[in-house]
């Protein structure tokens, strides 16, 4: 269980991070290495130039800008999880952090690492693509916003060109009347999600549901939005009923992938399951 | 090739050295090099927590780490908590209270619950479980590693 051999570089800042991953071929950025260390030990990643980014001072920072929570790249999930600005501006990012791992792995794992890994069943970047994230991306020729919509385009797959790298990333500052929740269907704690559902839902100051937003993790190629369950509560009073027939919808464009941990259909039927309890979470726990 | 160089860090107070490839990981260079073998692998995949130590105040699982990672770095093994002879709280603990079987989990068990305690002096018994989430115990004596750690927390905080 050791990696193939490789070279390491060691960059002092993300300029030079990036110059190197434009230098050389098979170069991988190495942040908290909680997935990378793992796939290069099973030998199913041999990059043969490990770009450590962990030294570079000024990455690990949380805060909020206007509307939006920025977060450094080299921010650890614990971190996340234990923001006060985060628990307060956008709860459903601390709640999907809280839920990775164990401890020693949020301790050493980043917001931007988990990003760039783009594993389907992870529960940050379903997180991301409910809230509509943005990662800013740094290359040679300058940075560029990828929206979270845009930036999951296969299985551990991202629009980040290979020689870019994560900047920032950022998240929205909640508005008032929204409630939030991100569950997950697991055999046991800490382990990969069968399926995953985080849900944002806003009132307005009719109890109308003004905005929903349903993201589904494990249940395809990339997280999936589940635009037609969203569709089906906006504009609507949340009774139960509406909550129930509009998680009917939760199979609609999805493509689960059958594996030891349930098989399609099974994921399927869960993904629904999840998308009503989580509606219903996010739902109570809206405040005055 | 990659070649092999020289790395230095402090582990339990003590500053140390040794040659290690890019590719070594923290673990082998504890367990090997430097040789400190309190730190145990079990799985070795990142699952089982058996080799959980505390780099610059946290938590982290030594085969998830390369040992370049640590260069510098300020580590502290199980073999760094007994001082002057005497056990440390959450040792004492562990033995007053059976919190081990085997005892191969024992080192990342009494780990973790270093970096809880260091954070929650006081954890709730959902905290504790929480808190050693990612160290297994194959035994599955978890009931008195339970008890072990809140024992320790009551004699850390007289």
């Amino acid at each position: 269980m050791i990696p193939r051999s490789f070279e390491y570089l060691r960059p002092s800042t993300l300029q030079e991070a990036v110059q190197l991953l434009d230098k050389y071929e098979e170069s991988k950025i190495l942040a908290g290495g909680q997935s990378l260390i793992a796939l290069m030990k099973l030998r199913l990643a041999s990059p043969k130039y490990i770009i450590d980014i962990t030294r570079i001072p000024g990455l690990s920072y949380v805060k909020e800008e206007g509307n939006k929570i920025l977060i450094g790249p080299l921010t650890t999930h614990d971190t996340v999880e234990n923001s006060p600005i985060i628990r307060n501006k956008c709860p459903i990012l601390s709640e999907a952090a809280s839920r990775i791992g164990d401890q020693q792995i949020r301790n050493r794992g980043t917001i931007a690492g988990t990003l760039c890994h783009a594993d389907p069943s992870a529960d940050v970047p379903t997180t991301f693509l409910a809230l509509d994230g943005e990662v800013v991306a740094m290359g040679k020729d300058g940075e560029r916003v990828i929206k979270a919509k845009d930036f999951f385009q296969d299985f551990f797959t991202t629009a980040l060109n290979p020689n870019e790298v994560v900047k920032e990333v950022r998240v929205p500052v909640l508005p008032p009347k929204t409630g939030t929740a991100y569950i997950k269907h697991a055999r046991r704690e800490g382990d990969f999600a069968i399926v995953a559902v985080a849900a944002i839902i806003t009132l307005d100051e009719n109890n109308v549901c003004k905005s929903a937003s349903i993201s589904l993790g494990s249940v395809g190629p990339t997280p999936l939005r589940a635009v037609e369950v969203e569709n089906a509560l906006v504009g609507k009073k949340l009774t139960d009923e509406v909550i129930v027939a509009a998680s009917e919808l939760a199979d609609r464009g999805i493509s689960p992938p059958s594996d030891i941990h349930g098989s399609a259909e099974y994921r399927a039927e869960m993904a629904k399951v999840f998308t009503k309890r989580a509606i219903r979470l996010a739902l109570s726990r809206i405040g005055g | 090739m990659a070649e092999k160089r020289r790395i230095k860090l402090t582990v339990n107070g003590v500053e140390m050295e040794g040659e290690a490839e890019p590719r070594t990981l923290l673990v082998h260079f504890i367990r090997d090099t430097l040789g400190l073998t309190g730190t145990h692998i079990g799985c070795d995949t990142g699952h089982c927590g058996c080799c959980t130590i505390i780099m610059n105040g946290v938590s982290v699982k030594s085969c998830m780490v390369l040992a370049y990672q640590a260069e510098g770095a300020d580590i502290l093994t199980i073999e760094g908590l007994a001082k002057d002879g005497k056990l440390h709280p959450i040792q004492e603990a562990f033995w007053e209270n059976h919190g081990l079987q085997c005892g191969y989990c024992t080192p990342g068990q009494i780990m973790s619950a270093y970096f809880l305690l260091s954070r929650n002096p006081k954890p709730t018994e959902e905290e504790i479980r929480r808190g050693l989430e990612g160290n297994y115990c194959r035994c599955t004596g978890y009931v008195n590693i339970i008890k072990s750690v809140k024992a320790a927390a009551e004699k850390m905080s007289k």
